[in-house]
């Protein structure tokens, strides 16, 4: 092998080179399965650069990016769609209040996805793909990332039109259409009538969801789990998991029984 | 591995690959032996990203989807068409739109600038979920990747900010009321929103909260597209870019792609 290497290489590296080897063949046999990366990891980067590269250019070739009148404050459109990858999120103002779909719902979903690596103790899974060894991770992630980010991003650009309205996508954008606002607060739908009634019944309800948390906690807290777990991490992964949980709660309320709102705080705020 | 022996031509790219200008540019050798694969890698500024070896499994398109790389990719695309759009653009009420039309139909290639602009954002935006997606999947930010992961979800807002200010820069129907949309939630943040739970009982006004920072007023107008225009252009960037390398540091750090231990 040497004759083809020093007609590149000035000869005194040949010592040089022989100790290199040798400690390479030394972390090999440590760390074996591993493979140089020229050529092989850029050559594999490099293709898939080339495919994207070409894929992009032949696109921004065929499809011109949007302009659309000058903009114009006193005119607004119906309707006025976010950005589509914020679309999930203006879905949200469909059943909360802009500062629980604009401001806390974000903030969790940031704050949330930073926790994962700090609450999972799971030490299966650790770099291949898995589903056996950790379901409650893998079902957990793809329901809040394929059904309410993805699907909700789907559901805005696609299925809302005028008015913010749900419209097949072949269906036309009819800017009268009425669509009859019958949805009642949570407690009146139970019967409650007066003021106070109202708000303690809604209290109750929101109360009672989060109290889920720390009655399982009381129930459970023996199993070796949960012992491992420990409270903090509990608590957190507990709450998120109620917030998220809670959101589709809302939403099947909504849809389903046409419950505007569960708790109504007057003049503070409404969940 | 390539059998280092088989026979050489000793045709003009040899010659150039031998000859002294060449070797001046790249210090280790031509021919396919390990130690110049490894120095291929090491002795180059651009390619020293990588380690000189990987785990087998990380160069598999299977494992990576070469999400992350393809992200970056995308993040450079928008970085060198941006600088060019920027030639030609001015972030004022009066030009602004104005001069995205002159982009479109006067500039040499400023129509194919401004696509590959835009699409390569979406695309990037697009990845970088495929890319956390695919690390979720393979438990990559499980130790010791966890503050790796962190460092990613910061990279992925800042991807989103990015997207979200470059929107507004063309001042068509589409921008602003797409950032109104999108502003508008920030009036009702918890307390520094005028519309907002106790926002109100704090003395937080419509002239003086989040929003009215962001827009720099109490609507989208001229003074928004300016902020927007400097977030879009140079804060998010460069703190984008400042992340990144953190993040590529990181990942040789903690010990190259994650797999199966
Ligand atoms: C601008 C955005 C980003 C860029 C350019 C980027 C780039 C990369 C690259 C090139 C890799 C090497 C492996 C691969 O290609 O998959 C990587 C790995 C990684 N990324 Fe990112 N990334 C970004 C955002 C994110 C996000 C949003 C997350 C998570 C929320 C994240 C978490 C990680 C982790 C944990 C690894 C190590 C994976 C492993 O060892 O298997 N990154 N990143």
């Amino acid at each position: 092998m040497a004759e083809t290497a020093l007609k590149a290489d000035p000869p005194n590296q040949e010592q040089l080179k022989v100790d290199a080897g040798q400690r390479r063949a030394a972390a090999d046999l440590k760390l074996p399965d591993k493979i140089h990366c020229w050529p092989y990891l850029v050559r594999a980067e490099f293709i898939a650069g080339c495919i994207m590269t070409i894929g992009l250019l032949v696109w921004s070739l065929v499809v011109d990016a949007p302009l659309e009148e000058p903009a114009n404050p006193s005119k607004t459109p119906n309707p006025s769609k976010a950005p589509w990858y914020f679309l999930g999120l203006q879905e949200m103002l469909v059943y909360f209040d802009p500062w629980i779909a604009g401001v806390v719902l974000p903030g969790l979903i940031i704050a949330g996805l930073m926790v994962i690596p700090y609450v999972d103790i799971n030490p299966n899974g650790n770099g291949y793909y898995t589903f056996r060894e950790r379901p409650f991770a893998v079902s957990t992630f793809l329901f809040g990332f394929l059904v309410l980010w993805v699907g909700f991003i789907v559901l805005g650009v696609f299925f809302r039109g005028p008015g913010w309205n749900l419209f097949w996508p072949w269906e036309y954008w009819d800017p009268h259409k009425v669509v009859p606002m019958t949805n009642r607060d949570l407690p009146y739908l139970l019967g409650a009538r007066g003021e106070a009634a109202t708000f303690l019944i809604g209290m109750a309800a929101v109360g009672g969801w989060f109290a889920v948390g720390p009655l399982v906690w009381v129930w459970k807290r023996k199993k070796p789990f949960m012992q491992k777990l420990g409270l903090t991490r509990y608590t957190i992964v507990s709450f998120l998991y109620l917030c998220m949980l809670g959101t589709v709660v809302k939403i099947v309320l909504r849809l389903v029984f046409g419950v505007k709102y569960v708790w109504v705080w007057p003049n503070v705020f409404n969940i | 591995m390539a059998d280092p022996q088989r026979p050489q031509k000793q045709g003009l790219l040899e010659k150039l690959f031998t000859s002294d200008a060449w070797r001046s540019v790249f210090r280790h050798g031509y021919a396919d032996t390990p130690r110049n694969r490894v120095l291929q890698v090491s002795a180059n500024v651009w390619l020293h990203l990588h380690p000189s070896k990987v785990r087998r499994h990380g160069v598999r398109y299977r494992h990576t989807w070469c999400a992350g790389g393809l992200t970056f990719l995308l993040y450079l695309v928008t970085v060198v068409t941006g600088v060019i759009l920027m030639f030609y653009y001015r972030p004022t009420q009066e030009y602004a739109y104005l001069d995205i039309k002159d982009l479109d139909f006067q500039v040499p290639f400023g129509m194919l600038m401004r696509n590959m602009h835009r699409w390569a954002a979406h695309g990037m935006v697009i990845f970088i979920w495929l890319h956390m997606f695919r690390v979720f999947m393979t438990g990559s930010y499980k130790p010791p990747r966890e503050f790796n992961w962190v460092v990613g979800v910061n990279l992925l807002v800042l991807t989103l900010l990015l997207s979200f200010t470059g929107y507004l820069l063309p001042w068509d129907q589409l921008s602003i009321w797409a950032v109104t949309v999108g502003t508008n939630m920030a009036r009702a943040t918890p307390l520094l929103g005028h519309e907002g739970p106790f926002g109100p009982e704090l003395g937080v006004t419509p002239r003086y909260d989040v929003r009215a920072l962001l827009l720099g007023g109490t609507m989208v107008g001229p003074p928004a597209l300016m902020r927007f225009y400097v977030l879009h252009c140079i804060f998010i960037p460069i703190a984008a870019s400042v992340l990144m390398i953190l993040h590529f540091w990181r990942i040789r750090k903690d010990g190259g792609i994650s797999g199966p231990l």
